[in-house]
Parts: C-alpha cells; sequence; structure tokens
C-alpha cells in the first residue's frame, strides 16, 4: 500500500518537473512545428502572395460582430478624442438634406482635404447619421495596410480599406464599387496623402473616376485646423479647434470627362474652404470670379509659404489653439 | 396616393373627436346623426430633388426672362422674404428660403452683381430675432449679410427709408420700403401656406407701411372680404391688387418666387394629431394619454415651450416664379388642390379648436385677441362659396383664454385690450374712435422699430380680421376659457361642451346643425 503510494507521488513529481523543464526552456530549443520548417537544399520555395497592402481583405471587419466592436469605437474613443482634441464645428450638413430625409439615403463619396491623421476620425464623427454607420474610407495601402497589427487595426476601426497609391491597378476600384453597390458610403482623400507644409495639394482624380465608375455622387468636404493640431511632422496633437464644411453632392455631367469632373471637385472644396474663412456670399462672388484662395497656397516658395500660412490661419477661429486665445480686452 | 378631405357624419359609433384646446387637446363626444367632421386632406408628394426644382423654376420662369438674364454687374438687387409668421408651425431647417436665397445669391455672384440687400419683409409684424433670422434664412447667409450691415428688417415708420409710388383709382396711397422700392430687381421668395398669402400681398403689404395699409387693413374692407382664401370674392385682395397695378406701372421690376407646402404638420410623438380619431392604432392612444396628462401637469411655459419647438415636417410640393399674377395663379391652384375639402351646405353651430399658434405668436403667447383673431379671423375664413356656418349661426370655439400676454412681442394688446375692448368691441367703432392714437404712439412706434414688438395698431388689425365672423354669426361660446377674459372680448364662457350647446340653443334651437373643422392641418372647406 505504502509502496503503490510511493510510486504515484513519484509519477507526478516527475510530470511535474517535466512540466517546469519545459516552460523554463528557451523558445529556440522548440523545433517544428512550433517554428517555420527548414528549407531542404537545393530546393526554392515559391515567394507566398503577401496578404498585406493592397491585397489584405478586409471583409471581416464588415461583419455584424466587427460593427457592433466598431459602433462602439466610433461613438467611444473617436468621438471623444475627436471632440477633446479638435473642437469641430460642423456646417454645411443641411445641403445634403434631400439625401438625408430619404428613407434609404444612396451612397455617396466624400471628399475631403487632407491635412493630418486626426482628418479620418473627425470625418467619421461628422458625417450626418444616415451614412455615419455605413461609411469606408480609403486609406493607403503602404502606410495603414503594410503590418498585420496595422491593418487589422485600421480596418477594425476606422473601416478602411486599403487604396493602392503607387500601381493604378482595378483592385481598390473594384472593392470600391462593389461596397458602394453594396449601400456603403466612402471617405476618399483626392490629394493622396496629408499635406506636407500645411498648404493642400492638387487633387488626383480618384474621387471623381469612382463617382464615374460607380454613380455615386460626391461630396466636397472642406476641413479647417487639424493641419494645426497635428500635422504631418508634428510629434504630438496640440488640442485646438476645427471647422468641417460639407457642400452639396456632385455628379459629373453628361460627357464631362473625369479630369474636368475633377477640377470642379477641387473648386467645390476651395470655395468651402473660402466660406470657412470668410462667408458664404463673398466665396460665392469669388468663386464666380475665379478668385478663391487656392487650397495650394500661393506660389512662393520658402518662408514665404510658411508666412503666409500662418497669416490664412488666422484669417478662421478653426486651427487657433486654446492656449493661444485672447483672454484680456483689446483695447485698441 | 393620398387621400382627399373627408367629411364625417357622426353617428352612435363614432369616437371621440380630438379638439385643439391651446397647449392641450380635449375630446368630445358630438351628438349623433346632427354633427359631422370635417378632416383635411393627406398630405400630397412633396418635391424630392428640391434644390433642382428651384434651379429649374428660377431659369424658366412664368411671363419672364430666366433669371441669370436679368442680373448685370452694377445693379441694385434687393431679395425680400416672408417673415418668422410663415411657415407655421416653423418647418424643419433647411427652410425653404434659405434654399431659394442662396441659390438666388449664386446666380447673382455669377453675374458680377455686388449690391444685394435682403429685407425681412415684416409689415407691421414684429422685428424677428436673431436665432428666427437664422432658421428662415441659414446660418451661412445670415453670417454673410448680417455683419456687413446688408441683411434689414424693413421698418413701416422709417420715413427715410419709404417711397411713395402713387395712388390707385380709388385713391389708396402705396408706400413701400425705399430701397426695395429703388431697386432695378426686386425678388420676393415667399412661402404659400394657405390661398391668402401670396400674389401682390407680399410686396404690396408685407413691405408697406401703415399709411399704405390702413387702406384695406380696416373693418369695412375686411368685412366685405368672403373670403381671405378667395381671392376672387376678397376685397382685401381687391385692394392690393389695385395697389400691385401701381407698383407694376411706377415701382421696381418684381420677381416673385412662390412655393407651396403639404399638410405634412406634424412630427412624432405628434402624428396623432392629423389622424382620423377611429384609425389611432395602441401607440397612438398611448401618445396621446401620455401628452394630454403631461401637457394638463406641466406649468403652461413649459408646455409652450416644448409646443413652440415643434418643427413641422412639411415639405415643398411646388415652386414657380417670374410675374406676380401669373405665378400667383399657379400658386393658387396648387394650394387648392392640396387644401380644399367639398362640404355640402352650411351649419347652425361650427365647432374650432383653436390650437397653440397663430401666425403673430410665433414663440409667444396666444392672447386673447390673437384667440378671437384666430377663430373668427382665421379658421372661420377658411372657406370658398359660403361660411361653414349659417348666418345667425353660433361659434363654439375651445382655448384657455387666459389674460395672458408677452410683454415684449404684445405691448400694445395689453392696452387694447384693457382700454379699447372696456369700451368697445365694434370693429368700426374702435376704428374711429382709438385706431389713429394707438397708429401714432410713439412708445409703440420705438418699441416696434427698436426691439421685437407688434406696432402698436397691429391689435386693432386682428380685431378686424374677425369683424366679417363677428357680423355674420349670432353668438361666439369659448370652450374652458377664463371666464372674465371671455367675457371682455364679447363672448360667452362655458365649462363644458354639454354647457355651449346649451347656451348655443338659445339662438339655434334644440337640434341644431353640428359641423367640426379639424383644423390643424390646414384645408379650405369648399361650400356648395
Amino acid at each position: 500500500m505504502v509502496d503503490r503510494n510511493l510510486q504515484r507521488a513519484q509519477r507526478v513529481a516527475g510530470a511535474a518537473e517535466d512540466a517546469v523543464r519545459r516552460a523554463a526552456m528557451p523558445l529556440r530549443n522548440f523545433g517544428f512545428p512550433y517554428r517555420t520548417p527548414t528549407v531542404p537544399r537545393g530546393v526554392e520555395v515559391p515567394p507566398e502572395v503577401s496578404g498585406l497592402g493592397a491585397h489584405y481583405d478586409t471583409e471581416w471587419a464588415r461583419r455584424p460582430l466587427a460593427s457592433s466592436v466598431r459602433t462602439m469605437i466610433i461613438e467611444g474613443p473617436i468621438r471623444l478624442t475627436a471632440r477633446v482634441l479638435t473642437s469641430p464645428e460642423i456646417v454645411g450638413t443641411d445641403r445634403l438634406a434631400d439625401l438625408t430625409s430619404l428613407d434609404d439615403p444612396p451612397p455617396v463619396i466624400f471628399a475631403p482635404n487632407h491635412h493630418s491623421h486626426l482628418d479620418t476620425g473627425l470625418m467619421i464623427r461628422s458625417v450626418p447619421l444616415a451614412w455615419r454607420h455605413k461609411l469606408v474610407v480609403a486609406a493607403a495601402a503602404d502606410y495603414f495596410f503594410d503590418k498585420k497589427w496595422k491593418a487589422a487595426l485600421s480596418a477594425l476601426s476606422l473601416n478602411a480599406i486599403p487604396i493602392d497609391r503607387e500601381v493604378t491597378g482595378r483592385t481598390s476600384s473594384d472593392l470600391v464599387k462593389s461596397l458602394i453597390d453594396d449601400g456603403y458610403s466612402l471617405v476618399i482623400y483626392p490629394e493622396g496623402g496629408r499635406s506636407p507644409d500645411g498648404w493642400g495639394q492638387d487633387f488626383k482624380g480618384g474621387a471623381a473616376y469612382l463617382s464615374a465608375r460607380t454613380g455615386a455622387p460626391v461630396v466636397p468636404v472642406f476641413i479647417d485646423g487639424t493641419g494645426a493640431i497635428f500635422g504631418k511632422g508634428m510629434k504630438r496633437p496640440k488640442p485646438g479647434r476645427t471647422k468641417v464644411v460639407f457642400g452639396a453632392a456632385l455628379r459629373a455631367d453628361e460627357g464631362e470627362s473625369t479630369r474636368r469632373f475633377n477640377a470642379r471637385i477641387q473648386a467645390a472644396v476651395t470655395t468651402l474652404g473660402d466660406e470657412a474663412i470668410t462667408d458664404f456670399w463673398t466665396a460665392r462672388q469669388r468663386a464666380a470670379t475665379g478668385t478663391n484662395p487656392p487650397l495650394t497656397g500661393p506660389e512662393h516658395t520658402g518662408w514665404r509659404r510658411d508666412w503666409a500660412l500662418a497669416e490664412r490661419r488666422k484669417l478662421g477661429t478653426a486651427g487657433l489653439r486654446r492656449r493661444q486665445q485672447r483672454r484680456w480686452p483689446d483695447l485698441g | 396616393m393620398p387621400r382627399p378631405g373627408f367629411v364625417l357624419d357622426v353617428d352612435r359609433s363614432t369616437p371621440p373627436t380630438l379638439f385643439w384646446h391651446g397647449e392641450g387637446f380635449r375630446l368630445e363626444k358630438l351628438p349623433a346623426d346632427r354633427s359631422r367632421v370635417i378632416y383635411a386632406p393627406e398630405p400630397h408628394d412633396a418635391i424630392d430633388d428640391v434644390d433642382g426644382a428651384i434651379r429649374t423654376a428660377l431659369l424658366h420662369p412664368i411671363d419672364m426672362d430666366p433669371l441669370p438674364s436679368l442680373l448685370f454687374p452694377g445693379m441694385k438687387l434687393t431679395i425680400a422674404f416672408d417673415d418668422v409668421s410663415l411657415p407655421l408651425p416653423k418647418m424643419r431647417r433647411p427652410d425653404l428660403r434659405q434654399r431659394i436665397i442662396e441659390q438666388v445669391l449664386t446666380m447673382a455672384a455669377d453675374a458680377g452683381v455686388d449690391d444685394v440687400h435682403l429685407i425681412a419683409a415684416l409689415a407691421l409684424h414684429r422685428r424677428m430675432h436673431e436665432f428666427e433670422l437664422r432658421h428662415a434664412l441659414g446660418d451661412r447667409v445670415y453670417d454673410a449679410f448680417e455683419p456687413r450691415g446688408l441683411l434689414f428688417q424693413h421698418d413701416a415708420e422709417d420715413p427715410d427709408n419709404l417711397a411713395f409710388l402713387g395712388t390707385t383709382d380709388q385713391g389708396e396711397e402705396i408706400e413701400i420700403n425705399k430701397r426695395a422700392a429703388e431697386s432695378d430687381l426686386l425678388i420676393y421668395v415667399n412661402i404659400n401656406l394657405v390661398a391668402m398669402d401670396g400674389g401682390w400681398k407680399s410686396t404690396a403689404v408685407g413691405l408697406a407701411s401703415y399709411r399704405s395699409l390702413r387702406h384695406h387693413h380696416n373693418p369695412t374692407t375686411m368685412e366685405a372680404s368672403h373670403s381671405f382664401m378667395d381671392q376672387h370674392a376678397s376685397e382685401l385682395h381687391k385692394s392690393t391688387w389695385r395697389m400691385g397695378k401701381v407698383m407694376r406701372d411706377h415701382g421696381p421690376k418684381v420677381f416673385q418666387i412662390e412655393t407651396t407646402l403639404n399638410t405634412d404638420t406634424f412630427p412624432q410623438p405628434f402624428e396623432f394629431l392629423a389622424k382620423r380619431e377611429w384609425e389611432w392604432n395602441a401607440k397612438d392612444r398611448a401618445l396621446y394619454l401620455a401628452s394630454a396628462k403631461a401637457l394638463a401637469k406641466a406649468p403652461p411655459r413649459t408646455a409652450r415651450k416644448i409646443f413652440h419647438g415643434i418643427e413641422a415636417p412639411h415639405q415643398m410640393t411646388s415652386i414657380q416664379c417670374g410675374e406676380v399674377e401669373a405665378v400667383h395663379k399657379v400658386t393658387t391652384q396648387n394650394v387648392y388642390d392640396q387644401q380644399l375639402v367639398e362640404v355640402e351646405g352650411q351649419t347652425d353651430i361650427l365647432m374650432l379648436g383653436i390650437p397653440y399658434i397663430c401666425p403673430y405668436n410665433v414663440n409667444s403667447i396666444m392672447n386673447p385677441i390673437l384667440v378671437m383673431c384666430t377663430g373668427l379671423g382665421y379658421f372661420f375664413n377658411l372657406y370658398r362659396g359660403k361660411p361653414l356656418v349659417r348666418e345667425g349661426g353660433v361659434v363654439i370655439l375651445t382655448h384657455p383664454t387666459t389674460n395672458e400676454f408677452h410683454p415684449v412681442h404684445h405691448p400694445s394688446y395689453i392696452d387694447f385690450f384693457e382700454e379699447v375692448l372696456a369700451d368697445t368691441t365694434d370693429p368700426h367703432v374702435m376704428s374711429q374712435k382709438w385706431e389713429q392714437q394707438y397708429a401714432e404712439d410713439d412708445w409703440y412706434r420705438h418699441l416696434y422699430r427698436t426691439t421685437n414688438a407688434y406696432h402698436g395698431v397691429h391689435p386693432f388689425y386682428m380685431w378686424y380680421w374677425g369683424s366679417h365672423g363677428m357680423k355674420h354669426v349670432g353668438k361666439v361660446i369659448i370652450v374652458g376659457g377664463d371666464a372674465a377674459t371671455v367675457r371682455k372680448l364679447g363672448f360667452t364662457p362655458a365649462s363644458t361642451m354639454n354647457d355651449a350647446l346649451e347656451i348655443a340653443s338659445d339662438t339655434v334651437g334644440r337640434h341644431p346643425t353640428i359641423t367640426h373643422m379639424k383644423t390643424p392641418p390646414l384645408m379650405i372647406a369648399d361650400v356648395k
């Protein structure tokens, strides 16, 4: 009886010792299948098709569970971050009243200017509720989808889809078309990336092309102020105020080329940009004479562009940092 | 397909009928087999592409050239628009005036027009508050024009800014806003809620002075208007049309923009107000009970705030622009198409539930004079052909009719109630004896010009609106009204509907016919 108990105790102690030794063993001592297999000599392994970049499959992020999680993320942290950092003033959504009042608003393509990583969160929080929860964001495949964790995070939290900036391929446009056919609206930055110096860049034809291909109207949007809060190259955000101005939906006229339509979208955003720092009537008058201040800034180089940028930022309340606000009366 | 208006013959199985009662409701069981209830037509389908329709109308006006061809650099352009009294309740943003004015301004900018003024056509109404202007015009237009000093509210008492245009063949003087009169083009943006609005009434009344308005806003003209909703039988309209002729010959070129709305009046949770009682489902009944009980318990101020916060979902059913009379003809027909209800014959007793709002108490208090004006001036006149009630019949109104006035909006109403009504309720007598004193009072003039007060003469005009009704009927009873206040108006108070019918029997006998016009939603009874 005693022997039998002793034997049992020895077995248990042995198993425990084995488990401890195994747990303490460095990872490198585990071989295949815990590690990638070694390749036999003389054998060439065919390159694996990358599941990243433009090929990243975001379909999972639009399933019900992921959508529910995203709704919580959008209404929670994103909304809070946008509010704390950017204190947005949203105007012009009444221009979309004809669409939002429909029982089933048709998908649209939002085309805002782009100054900061904050723009996407701000846009998601600003678009009318009718589109907010069925919205995908076109994100640079080479930046947001180059690593699995970044790709998963972008797809889950922003409903981002990869758009190839380097190569003109049909993969991205096919994906957008199928999504718009499914009723998703799209946010795409026609400038192709964040502003390098605080001024806008000329629009690439992406939004115009996708609109022509899918039939969805383009809603021009001007975002003012995010560049000063967290522009390209800034290490940390400096909270301030922003203004998001929505324009009326645009459709390509019959026979209008993508290039002309793109120019019209850029002109519309430019007019909205003028409206953001002046007023509706001034912006309209200047639009009629083609004298709206261009998004791309003056044609100077060097410090004069920066100087002009500072002047422009002074014109609007958006972008002024709170800490710089005047706190004493103007005594003349 | 929206259903047309409907006249229900009440029988014993008819459920109690909903009556408006100021900022509340009451359900009344009407006598069977001799009562009828008129229900408004259901809202017509709205235009889906409103902006597209506006643009098309501006480019294809009636009997005028397209708007862009009327605009040129260096011109004086004035855009006048209807004030806070339209539409009722206020419409959801964006307001039609905003949508139209933005497109007009876009065309003006394209044509290189710099000199643009916007004028709220107030006539003798109160000046609009900033939030009301923002609601009507939108923030974009307000922020562009107000800081520059280019957004005006018409001042009918500013001698330096009024222009005399001439006199009609009947001696009526026409004096309107000087800027409008001297413009190369005057664009008027109108919302036609009822058939009475629009046409020459927009410019010849909205931009006029007291000197001009007194020619048609008087008891004689009002009594001879049968009714205001039928332009061809309305002396008021004949007078303004004569003035319009003088304006056409001697005034600015007018580009009239008129719109019509459907009768989609109440948003959730008040949708049941527009439904026929026997079609109320469990949700409607629960909502009625909840809102009626809560409103009855709520302080009047809170109830008023809730109701005046309502933004109606009504939408545009048509837009037409161009020459004033040609445009108005189309507009009137569109209003009739939406609002006319055929009714067979007159009635002995007309019952009208008076709601919380009329054109003159938006964001304000429905005072006793406005109760009278809404009942006998507006609702009584919602007919074409013959009045709904026979001559010598009885009108029963339901409203709390408390002795309460808005001191900022209606200062002269308070004195009118205390002083003039204590002396007489006869419109002709008060017109002769008291009107001029109130119209030319310096203090009222000051309040009208510098604050948000109605003009001193305005309560008289309200009383005159009801003069046709008062002359036509034998007795007016107000159910649920404050007894002393109702008596001061010259009417009879009653605690319940049964009491009111008992009182009415002295005038119309024991078995009178009864008609209840359940409005709002608005309708016009086409009485055969």
